[in-house]
C-alpha cells in the first residue's frame, strides 16, 4: 500500500479508480450528537469579516466588484489569489484575486461581452474579434444548426432557458479522486483508456480519442494549478487538510473553465471524514483545526462567482452557482452514511452564518440517526439554508454514491453525467393546442397549423386529443433542439476537467423539463368538471376564458385532478422518449422550476384555470398559489402522486412555513414536549 | 354516522404529538370571550361527512402521520360525542393515535347515561387536550357563560382512567393573567396524575376579523395580543404551584 494510504482498509479501490469502494471500506458512521462541534477560530472570523466587507463593496458597486476583460480563463490562466495568505488554510480563487469574475467566452462570446457590458466593463476588442472571426463558440455553433421552427419556439418561450448561449453545467466531476489518487495516477488511468480505444476510426472513436487527449491535458494543467499555489498534487493527499485542498483544486479547475448553469460539488463530506478520523486518531490535527479547514473550504465555495447578464439572473432569480453538496443518505448495505464531517459541513452555517451557497443538501432517509435528524432540524430553523431530498427514493436508482447537481438532478458521481435541458412550457403548449399552433401573445403561427378548437365551450376529450398532438410536436422540436445544443457544447465548450474526473464509460442522462404543470392540471380539470368558455379576440385567437362553476384543484389530495397531473407527466415523457437523443442519452424529465416560474408565466397568456396573462406559474410541481385549501399535507400528498419513475430528473415542491406553525417555539419543536416533572427543582 | 364538520387541516403541528390530521367539528355551547373560532359555534353550516369519508381522506395521506395521528377539535367535539366515538373507534382499529381537544363542557358527573357515553369514547381515546378556561368558578361563568365544576370533574374522570392529559390554558390580561388564578390552576393540576404537558397560550386577537365577518360584536374589542414572554412567565407560575403542591402531597404521604 502507498504510504499516503497508511491506516486505510484495503479494497479494490487500490487497484482501480473506485472512490465508492474506498468510502464503504473506510468510513465511520456517527450516531452521536452535535456536542463535539467547535466554533470558528479567530482566523476564520477575520477572513469572513474580510469577505463581508468585500461583499458589501460588491453590492455597493451594483453587484459586481471586478471583472476580467483580457485574460481568457483556463485552469492555469491566473497567478495565485488570496484573501489573506497567512490566514487561509485552504487556498485558490478563480482569478488572481477574490471577487474578480473570470472571462469565459467558449459558451458564447456574445454572452461574455454582454455580461461585461451590463456591468460596466468592456471585453478586450481583440478577444471579441478572435472569438467572432477565428474561434467559434458553442453559441455560434448552435445557431448555425437551429431550424426556423426551433428559433420560433425559442422566441415565443414555449421552450425556455435552453443552454444555447451559456455553459450547460450539471456535470459533477469526481473531485475526490484528486485527493485519493493524486493527479499522476489519474493521468495514467486516462492514458490507458486512450490506448485501449477501438482502432477503426468511426466518428465516435475519433471523438473519444480527442476527448481523452483533452482530459489528459486538463489533468496536467490541474497539477500546474496546484503548483501555482505551492502544492504538489501529483500524489495522493496525506491528511485531511490536503484532501480538502486537493479536492478543491479539482473543483476550482472546473469553475475556472466552465461558467455552467449549475456547478455542483458532489458528495464529499463522508469521503473527507475518513481522513479526518485518521488524523484525529494519529493526533495530526485537532477538532478545531479540522473545523477550520472545513470552514475555509466552504468559504471558498461561497465565493465562486461568474460573469452573468441581468436577464440570466432574472431567469434564475439571483446569481446562483448551485454549488450543491450532498450530505448523509444511507448505504446499500444498510449503514447510514452520516459522519462527523456531515455535521461539520452543516455547522459552517453557524460558524460563518447562513448562506445560500454552497447548496447544502441532506439526502434524507427515515433511517438517518435520530440525533442527526434533530441537528438538521435545528440547523434548518436557525439558518433556513438546508435543502432536503428523498434518499429512500433515489437510492433505488442511483445507489449510494450519487450526488445532486443543481437542485434535484441525481447522478452517480464520476459515472453519470447529465445533458441539461431547460424546460418546455406545458401551459403555453395547451394554448397552442386550443389555437391551432398560433401564439396567443404574438399571434404568430409557431406550432403546426392543426385544427383549433371550435364552439362556445371547451370539450374535454376534444381538448385532450388536440393537446396530445401538440405535446408530441413540442417534444420533438424540444428534444432535437437539445440534440444540437449538446453536440455543439461537446464540440466547442467541452468540460474537459470534469470529464477527466469521470470513468471512461459514462451514462448520460438526457434531461428535459416541464413548466406549468399545475396550471395545466387545473385547466384540464376546469374543462372537465366546470364549464369553460373561451374568449376570442378579433383575429379569432383565444386570449381569455370564462369559467362557470367550480372544479377540483391540484394540491388538495383529490384524485380527480391529481391523476390528470400524473398522466400529463407520463404522456409528455412518452413523447420525449419517442425521439432520438444525442450520444445515447437516456431521457428523463424534471418538474422543478424553482425560480424561473415567474418568467415562464410572464410569457404565457391567460389559461383555462382562471390564471390571467402574465401571472406567474407555481414553482416546480407546486399547486397554484392559494388553490390548496386542505392544508400542507394534502398539498404534499398531491405532489407525491407524480410518478418519480417518469420524472427521474427530479420533482420539486417549494414549501415555506413560518417557524411558529411547526410548533410552539424552536425549543419545543426540537426538544421534548413533556413538562418538567422534576420536583426537586 | 355523519358528523357536522367545519373543516379539516391536514398539517396539524400543534394539536397533539407529531404531525396530525385535524378535524374541526361544528357546534360549541361555550361563548369564551377570546374564542378565535366563532365560526364553529353554531351546529349549522359546514359539511356533513361520514366516518368513512374522513378515514378515507386520512388514509390517503397516512404515511405522513406515522408519528402523529388524528385530533378532533372544534367547536366542541363532545357536542357530537357519538360521532367522535365512532371516528376514534375506526382510527384505533387501524392503530392510529387519537387525540380529543376539548373543554370537557358536556360532562355531567351525576348522570349515568352521560358517563356511559363518555366511557365509550374514552375506550378509544389516547390523549385528551383539556382546555381549562378559568380555574375560578365565578370568573369561568363570566368568561364562558358556563360553569366549570363539571369540567374539573371531567379532568378527574379521565385521570382515573389513566388517559394522558395535556392541559391548555389561554392567558388574557385582566382575565386569567393573575398570579392567584395561575397558582390555583397549578394546584388543581397537581391533583391529577397523568398530566404530560402544559400549554400556556398567549391571547391573540387574530379571531377578531371573523367576528366582523359574522356580524357578531367582539367581546374583547381593543384588547391587544399578549406578549409571548408573559405566557412564559405564567407557565412558570403554574408549574411552580404544581410542584409545590406535589411536594406537599408526597410529604403527607410519607408522614
Amino acid at each position: 500500500m502507498r504510504s499516503e494510504w497508511a491506516g486505510f482498509n484495503k479494497g479494490v479501490w487500490e487497484k482501480e479508480i473506485n472512490v465508492r469502494d474506498f468510502i464503504q471500506k473506510n468510513y465511520t458512521p456517527y450516531d452521536g450528537d452535535d456536542s463535539f462541534l467547535v466554533g470558528p477560530t479567530q482566523r476564520t472570523k477575520d477572513l469572513w469579516d474580510q469577505v463581508l466587507e468585500l461583499s458589501k463593496k460588491e453590492r455597493e458597486a451594483g453587484g459586481v466588484l471586478d471583472m476580467d476583460t483580457k485574460i481568457i480563463s483556463t485552469i492555469t490562466s491566473h497567478g495565485p489569489g488570496y484573501l489573506n495568505k497567512d490566514k487561509e488554510t485552504i487556498v485558490g480563487f478563480q482569478t488572481d484575486k477574490p471577487f474578480k469574475r473570470s472571462l469565459q467566452p467558449y459558451g458564447g462570446i456574445r454572452m461574455a461581452v454582454k455580461a461585461c457590458e451590463d456591468n460596466g466593463y468592456t471585453v478586450d476588442p481583440e478577444i471579441v474579434e478572435f472569438f467572432t472571426t477565428h474561434r467559434k463558440t458553442h453559441n455560434a455553433g448552435v445557431f448555425d444548426a437551429y431550424t426556423p421552427e426551433m428559433r420560433a419556439c425559442r422566441s415565443s418561450h414555449v421552450i425556455t432557458g435552453l443552454p444555447d448561449a451559456y455553459g450547460r453545467g450539471r456535470i459533477i466531476g469526481d473531485y475526490r479522486r484528486v485527493a485519493l489518487y493524486g493527479v499522476d495516477r489519474l493521468i495514467e488511468d486516462k492514458t490507458e483508456q486512450k490506448n485501449s480505444t477501438r482502432t477503426i476510426m468511426y466518428s465516435d472513436v475519433i471523438r473519444e480519442r480527442e476527448e481523452l487527449s483533452e482530459q489528459i491535458r486538463a489533468l496536467q494543467e490541474l497539477k500546474k494549478l496546484g503548483e501555482i499555489y505551492g502544492y504538489d498534487i501529483s500524489k495522493p493527499a496525506t491528511n485531511v487538510k490536503e484532501a480538502i485542498q486537493w479536492m478543491y483544486f479539482g473543483y476550482l479547475a472546473a469553475v475556472k473553465e466552465q461558467n455552467g448553469a449549475a456547478m455542483s460539488l458532489g458528495r464529499t463530506s463522508t469521503f473527507i471524514d475518513v481522513y479526518a478520523e485518521r488524523d484525529l486518531a494519529n493526533g495530526t490535527f485537532t477538532e478545531e483545526e479540522i473545523q477550520e479547514f472545513v470552514d475555509h473550504f466552504i468559504m471558498k465555495l461561497r465565493l465562486v462567482k461568474f460573469a452573468r447578464t441581468p436577464e440570466y439572473n432574472a431567469l434564475f432569480s439571483g446569481d446562483p452557482q448551485w454549488v450543491t453538496e450532498s450530505i448523509g443518505g444511507v448505504g446499500i448495505d444498510g449503514r447510514h452514511m452520516v459522519t462527523k464531517m456531515s455535521y461539520r459541513y452543516l455547522h459552517t452555517l453557524s460558524n460563518l452564518g447562513t448562506a445560500p451557497e454552497p447548496n447544502l443538501t441532506v439526502l434524507w432517509s427515515t433511517r438517518l440517526p435520530e440525533s442527526f435528524k434533530r441537528f438538521c432540524a435545528k440547523t434548518s430553523i436557525q439558518s433556513s439554508s438546508v435543502q432536503y431530498e428523498n434518499d429512500d427514493l433515489m437510492r433505488v436508482t442511483h445507489g449510494d454514491d450519487y450526488a445532486i447537481a443543481c437542485c434535484v438532478s441525481s447522478m452517480r458521481v464520476g459515472k453519470e453525467m447529465q445533458f441539461f435541458g431547460a424546460r418546455a412550457n406545458l401551459a403555453k403548449c395547451l394554448l397552442y393546442a386550443l389555437n391551432g399552433g398560433v401564439d396567443e401573445i404574438s399571434k404568430k403561427q409557431v406550432g403546426p397549423k392543426y385544427r383549433p378548437v371550435e364552439g362556445e365551450y371547451l370539450d374535454f376529450d376534444d381538448v385532450m386529443d388536440k393537446y396530445k398532438d401538440m405535446m408530441q410536436w413540442l417534444a420533438r422540436v424540444y428534444v432535437n433542439a437539445l440534440n444540437i445544443i449538446h453536440y455543439m457544447h461537446d464540440k466547442y465548450c467541452y468540460e474537459r476537467i470534469q470529464m477527466a474526473l469521470h470513468d471512461k464509460k459514462v451514462t448520460r442522462w438526457f434531461a428535459t423539463g416541464v413548466a406549468g404543470l399545475s396550471v395545466v392540471a387545473d385547466s384540464l380539470s376546469a374543462i372537465k368538471y366546470a364549464k369553460v368558455k373561451p374568449i376570442r379576440d378579433e383575429d379569432g385567437v383565444i386570449v381569455d376564458f370564462e369559467v362557470e362553476g367550480d372544479f377540483p384543484k391540484y394540491g388538495n389530495d383529490d384524485d380527480r385532478v391529481d391523476e390528470i397531473a400524473a398522466d400529463l407527466v407520463k404522456t409528455f415523457m412518452s413523447y420525449v422518449k419517442g425521439n432520438h437523443t444525442y450520444r445515447g442519452g437516456i431521457p428523463t424529465t424534471s418538474i422543478l422550476t424553482i425560480t424561473s416560474n415567474v418568467v415562464y408565466g410572464k410569457n404565457t397568456g391567460s389559461t383555462p384555470d382562471g390564471r390571467k396573462k402574465g401571472e406567474a406559474f407555481a414553482p416546480g410541481a407546486n399547486p397554484m398559489h392559494k388553490r390548496d385549501t386542505h392544508g400542507a399535507v394534502a398539498s404534499l400528498a398531491s405532489v407525491a402522486k407524480l410518478p418519480f419513475s417518469e420524472a427521474q430528473d427530479g420533482i420539486s415542491n417549494t414549501f415555506s412555513i413560518i417557524p411558529d406553525a411547526l410548533g410552539k417555539e424552536s425549543q419545543v419543536f426540537v426538544g421534548d414536549i413533556d413538562i418538567d416533572l422534576d420536583l426537586n427543582k | 354516522m355523519v358528523g357536522h364538520i367545519h373543516s379539516i387541516e391536514s398539517c396539524g403541528t400543534v394539536d397533539g404529538p407529531g404531525l396530525r390530521f385535524v378535524v374541526f367539528v361544528k357546534g360549541c355551547p361555550m361563548r369564551c370571550q377570546y374564542c378565535h373560532n366563532p365560526d364553529t359555534w353554531e351546529m349549522t353550516g359546514g359539511t356533513d361527512m361520514t366516518v368513512d369519508e374522513i378515514m378515507d381522506q386520512f388514509n390517503h395521506k397516512k404515511d405522513f402521520y406515522k408519528n402523529g395521528g388524528i385530533t378532533v377539535t372544534g367547536g366542541e367535539p363532545l357536542m357530537q360525542i357519538e360521532f367522535v366515538t365512532e371516528l376514534f373507534r375506526a382510527a384505533k382499529a387501524q392503530g392510529v393515535h387519537t387525540c380529543l381537544d376539548t373543554s370537557g363542557i358536556t360532562f355531567k358527573k351525576d348522570k349515568e347515561a352521560v358517563i356511559e357515553k363518555f366511557d365509550r369514547l374514552m375506550e378509544v381515546t389516547d390523549l385528551v387536550m383539556l382546555d381549562i378556561k378559568h380555574i375560578d368558578p365565578e370568573e369561568h361563568i363570566k368568561l364562558t357563560r358556563q360553569k366549570n365544576d363539571d369540567i374539573l370533574a371531567f379532568a378527574h374522570y379521565i385521570d382515573e382512567k389513566g388517559i394522558e392529559i395535556w392541559i391548555r390554558h389561554v392567558v388574557v390580561e385582566g382575565i386569567t393573567l393573575k398570579e392567584e388564578y395561575l397558582k390555583r390552576l397549578g394546584q388543581f393540576m397537581a391533583t391529577l396524575h397523568h398530566v404530560k404537558a402544559l400549554d400556556v397560550l398567549p391571547y391573540h386577537n387574530m379571531g377578531e376579523v371573523k367576528y366582523e365577518n359574522l356580524g357578531i360584536e367582539y367581546p374583547l374589542k381593543g384588547m391587544k395580543s399578549l406578549d409571548k414572554s408573559k405566557a412564559v412567565w405564567a407557565r412558570g407560575i403554574i408549574l411552580e404551584a404544581y410542584r409545590e403542591e406535589k411536594k406537599k402531597q408526597s410529604l403527607e404521604k410519607n408522614s
